[in-house]
């Protein structure tokens, strides 16, 4: 569709340019910073300094627990986007229905999105407690198995996941909340008299509708989820047991951060920095091109 | 306060949903009492969290690590919030917190909201590559590139500065991203109208764009001004005074992190309740604005 | 330096007055911590007290983060050609800090700033650990050793003799006891796995932990845990898991609720924690040296963990002086003293545990008592400390098999020398980094 636009020649440049500005100076100079650190070998404060080349990422591309952590990211994403956006979309469906007092029950399933990451893994933390949390303790009724997150990576990984899902969920139900109850009601008129039943309806007339949304919320969750979420490892699991929990993000960090092996983080964050965007540009390119407008 | 929110707020959906109910609503066909029910669920769920580090905020620390757990508040309430606040000088830390919170959102927001409009409705030289310099942006966390942006920041002069706890924080394109899409649905005769008329960009920016936009950027401002406020590690690294410290630092200052220490998790879960009570009073109060925001993008 | 008659005249004028000190000329010296909570009002307190009995300088303490957060910290600042006067480092962190060439060696501080401090009133563990050929280059601040914390109630139960197992045969019968009484569901379990079962074990043992004297004499260093005695001691704790015996309770502190809560009868942990055990624990309870094997192993000595201040280079010439007589306050017996019954941390200067010595304080406080009668023999090269670069990264690869081996997955002498090849090529790695 030709989109009307203004003709103005200077203008467009003075707009960008205070994004512009701050992307250059915060983003692509700490990245360009990084890309250059990541073909040194440095000791932690930087008095020795050795041109390594590639060294760094060969060493990754050789290394278990860098594709192990791949694999976490993959599970840890795929786990918060999942359970966000599923959860989100039941309650905001939920929320838009016909009943009396849906303003409170709207604010009472969003505020959690205001709790910082740390607060909100220190709180499941308790809640997951081998020792004096709640859930192990109920669970212990139901079944023998004992839900030691330090000794399970699995469980630790349940940990983590549902901890990053409950502080992302309530964005995802303000969207969706949004998105279901702009459905135009000339369209759903039409759709009832054709007799469609309420799944049906859902599936023909109000998922398609939803597809801007659901398409913003995929990509912004699985993004949040593989590249962003890391407070809540951080305060709670620092990546363990044995590595269980660590994603690449959080690998990055430790050994940038912990172990002070800066060529090898440095290393990292320029895969990562490179993976965002070829993901972002497979988005634009691709996904885009089925929502309807 | 939420209280009076939520009546506010629910006034505001009642007129809202007054309109809507002029709507067919997208029926689940269930009845409204099983609705109701798997609401109430669903509240409980997502409460019980919250409800669990209240308790333990109001209990002792022998209480806090007894088994089983106790689910019930107890009476040491008062004893752990004063002490959670004179510890921490919360006063200082909710007050810097609520900078970073503020002018990094408003600042955010208003550079995406003039690069979306430039990219939507303008064509111009460069274009592309401004579009992908700014969209790669999409996400890779301060944490992982924390060490060159220290760098950048100390040279430019910013460390233990408001500047460097917030200018960082507004690079990123996901603010941008939304109104590009937002500015995509606008419907071209109003745009096509506008220039018929002889309204320039700019005045077409603040008269059309901006009332439809107010509840997009009503809604986006609750998101950034959350993040501002729940930032740690950026600032534990470039604050070097007291008197610049946000308020998550301040909690997480209470924890003795030797493993040496048992960490007096009552007390810091007082911390952490007066903390994290500004945000979600922000998204209490804010939520009609969100959603309503929300729905005009749909337009 | 001919400060003193102008000090005294300083001080003199400021207590007539009782007038705030004069704005002019206080020298403010940056001290970055990773005492949060309890310890980090203890350490405001410490400072707070040294900034009042002068009027020269104002030492600013700022708690940084966690250890790993407050060295990065420091890095990123000395990069910046603006870091603090001081920082505390984590004991693993020793030999980063040593080859950094970022460091004011404080026997060189102290020498040239002409601020007499007697290193030989500081015990000798602590000196070992924190030296190089012989002189100190870092101040010890907060120190511990690893201990057997005793549940005497549940000992009691199990109808056991009231007194704490000094073997670690006798800790598997009274657990087995234990067990069978159904005094507790776990026999004992361990806080911080790689430094008390491993990095405080061997020394305890006159074992080597690794080649080169662990790491003092040379780069080169290879990790020597494998061998018989590890295999011997981690594979014992393997077998114990599997019965219920030892009961693994993850890294840091977080074993700590089980024997709170009395799940676990005992726990080996840092002296630290005595303070705070003895505001939580609801039981009787004692303590003991960690355990040993008896014969044919010599009883030797514990390593000193905690953290020492080390002083930066890059300051104002003009500021040293304070940042010396800081570190003098800190070495005098009377914070030595406040020090350690305020926090739990050990007192590390003769003068200090003789004073206390003549309050009857350690027979108030046994278990304090404990934690240095593990400290008083005469280190061998095996137990002098441990000198590992990385050493961070090391003791993570170690712990993370640890947890393999716990976990079932991995027989001890298989966790083991994965830990070790992982350990050596960490080890490689820093080694190459610094090579001058």
């Amino acid at each position: 569709m030709k989109r009307a636009v203004f003709k103005n020649r200077r203008l467009p440049y003075l707009l960008v340019l205070p994004q512009l500005a701050v992307t250059l100076a915060f983003f692509f100079w700490p990245a360009f910073e990084s890309l250059r650190l990541s073909f040194f070998r440095t000791s932690p404060f930087g008095d020795k300094r050795l041109f390594i080349g590639l060294d760094n990422f060969r060493k990754l591309v050789v290394d278990p627990d860098y594709y192990r952590s791949i694999l976490n990211s993959f599970v840890f994403a795929s786990g918060v986007t999942a359970l966000a956006l599923g959860t989100g979309l039941f309650v905001a469906a939920l929320a838009t229905q016909k009943v009396r007092g849906l303003a409170m029950y709207r604010a009472a399933v969003l505020w959690p999105y205001g709790i910082a990451p740390p607060v909100a893994g220190i709180i499941f933390l308790f809640i997951f407690h081998p020792s004096y949390g709640v859930l192990p303790y109920w669970l212990s009724f139901v079944t023998a198995y004992e839900f030691n997150w330090l000794l399970k990576g699995w469980v630790a990984m349940a940990l983590v996941v549902v901890a990053t899902a409950w502080t992302h969920v309530g964005y995802n139900i303000a969207f969706f909340l949004a998105g279901l109850l702009a459905i135009p009601a000339s369209v759903l008129e039409a759709a009832s008299v054709d007799g469609a039943g309420p799944v049906r309806r859902f599936r023909s007339i109000v998922f398609p509708l939803l597809s801007p949304i659901t398409f913003y919320l995929l990509v912004v969750n699985m993004i949040f989820a593989f590249f962003g979420a890391f407070g809540v490892i951080h305060a709670v699991t620092q990546g363990g047991p044995g590595r269980a929990t660590e994603i690449m993000v959080f690998k990055a960090y430790k050994d940038g951060f912990i172990g002070l092996n800066l060529g090898s983080s440095a290393a990292q964050s320029v895969v990562l920095m490179v993976v965002v965007i070829v993901l972002t540009a497979l988005q634009f390119r691709f996904v885009e091109k089925r929502v309807t407008y | 306060m939420a209280a009076d929110g939520a009546v506010a707020a629910s006034a505001r959906v009642e007129a809202l949903g007054g309109a809507a109910t002029t709507r067919r609503r997208w029926s689940l066909g269930w009845g409204a009492f099983v609705v109701h029910a798997l609401l109430l669920l669903s509240v409980a769920v997502i409460a019980f969290p919250l409800y669990y580090a209240f308790v333990i905020s109001t209990q002792t620390l022998q209480e806090v690590i007894t088994r089983p757990p106790i689910l019930r508040p107890s009476t040491n309430l008062l004893p752990n919030y004063v002490e959670a606040w004179t510890r921490s000088h919360m006063t200082r830390l909710l007050w810097n917190s609520g900078v970073v919170a503020v002018v990094s959102a408003v600042g955010k927001v208003t550079i995406s909201m003039l690069s979306a409009f430039a990219i939507v409705y303008f064509n111009f030289r460069g274009k592309s590559l401004a579009f992908w310099l700014i969209f790669v942006t999409l996400m890779l966390p301060v944490e992982v590139r924390i060490m060159a942006t220290y760098e950048v920041i100390g040279n430019l002069g910013w460390l233990d500065s408001y500047a460097g706890l917030t200018v960082p924080l507004m690079a990123s394109a996901t603010a941008t991203f939304l109104f590009r899409q937002f500015y995509r649905t606008v419907p071209n005769e109003l745009v096509e109208a506008a220039q018929l008329d002889g309204v320039g960009p700019l005045r077409f920016l603040w008269a059309f764009l901006l009332p439809l936009s107010w509840a997009n950027i009503a809604a986006l401002f609750v998101v950034l001004f959350i993040y501002g406020w729940n930032q740690y590690l950026w600032p534990l690294m470039i604050t070097n005074t007291e008197a610049m410290r946000v308020v998550v630092i301040g909690l997480e200052d209470l924890i003795p992190r030797t493993g040496t220490h048992i960490p007096e998790w009552n007390v810091l879960m007082a911390a952490a309740m007066m903390a994290l009570l500004p945000p979600v009073a922000v998204i209490v109060v804010m939520q009609r604005w969100f959603v309503k925001g929300l729905i005009e993008t749909e337009k | 330096m001919k400060r003193s008659a102008s000090i005294v005249g300083v001080l003199t004028a400021a207590v007539l007055l009782a007038a705030p000190a004069p704005a002019a000329a206080k020298t403010e010296i940056h001290f970055w911590h990773a005492m949060g909570g309890q310890l980090g009002e203890a350490t405001n307190e410490l400072v707070r007290q040294f900034n009042q009995s002068q009027a020269e300088h104002e030492v600013k303490a700022l708690n940084k983060g966690t250890y790993p957060e407050v060295l990065t910290a420091a890095i990123a600042a000395y990069r910046q050609k603006n870091p603090p006067h001081i920082v505390q480092v984590f004991d693993v962190g020793t030999q980063t800090m040593l080859l950094s060439g970022a460091v004011y060696p404080i026997f060189q501080l102290t020498r040239e700033q002409e601020i007499a401090i007697d290193w030989n009133d500081f015990i000798k563990p602590v000196t070992g650990y924190y030296s190089k050929d012989g002189n100190l280059y870092s101040m010890p601040f907060n120190s511990s050793s690893p201990i057997l914390y005793v549940n005497r109630d549940a000992f009691q139960k199990a109808g056991l003799p009231d007194r704490p197992p000094a073997t670690w045969r006798e800790v598997g019968e009274a657990s087995k006891k234990i067990l069978a009484a159904g005094a507790a569901k776990c026999g004992f379990t361990t806080s911080w796995p790689s430094w008390t079962m491993l990095e405080n074990t061997f020394p305890w043992h006159d074992q080597p932990f690794a080649t080169n004297a662990n790491g003092y004499t040379g780069l080169d260093t290879t990790l020597l845990i494998n061998g018989e005695f590890g295999v011997k001691h981690i594979g014992q704790l393997a077998a114990w898991q599997k019965e219920g015996v030892f009961s693994y309770g993850g890294r840091m502190g977080q074993p700590d609720p089980k024997f709170i809560n009395g799940d676990c009868a005992m726990l080996v942990q840092s002296s630290a924690v005595i303070g705070g055990f003895k505001k939580s624990l609801k039981f009787e309870w004692g303590t003991g040296q960690l355990p040993h094997w008896g014969p044919p192993y010599r009883k030797q000595n514990t390593v000193v963990g905690g953290a020492t201040l080390w002083v930066m280079k890059g300051q104002k010439a003009s500021d040293y002086p304070g940042v010396a007589r800081f570190m003098k306050f800190l070495a005098e017996p009377h914070q030595q003293m406040w020090w350690h019954v305020t926090t739990g941390y050990l007192p590390i200067t003769h003068s200090a545990i003789k004073n206390l010595e003549t309050g009857h304080h350690f027979k108030k406080n046994a278990e304090q008592w404990t934690a240095l009668s593990q400290l008083t023999a005469k280190p061998t090269p095996n137990s002098l400390g441990h000198r590992l670069g990385n050493f961070v990264q090391i003791r993570e690869a170690i712990e993370g098999e640890l947890e393999n081996i716990f976990a079932g997955t991995k027989t001890a002498k298989q966790g083991l020398d994965d830990a070790v090849a992982k350990g050596n090529e960490i080890l490689k790695e820093f080694a190459a980094s610094n090579r001058p």
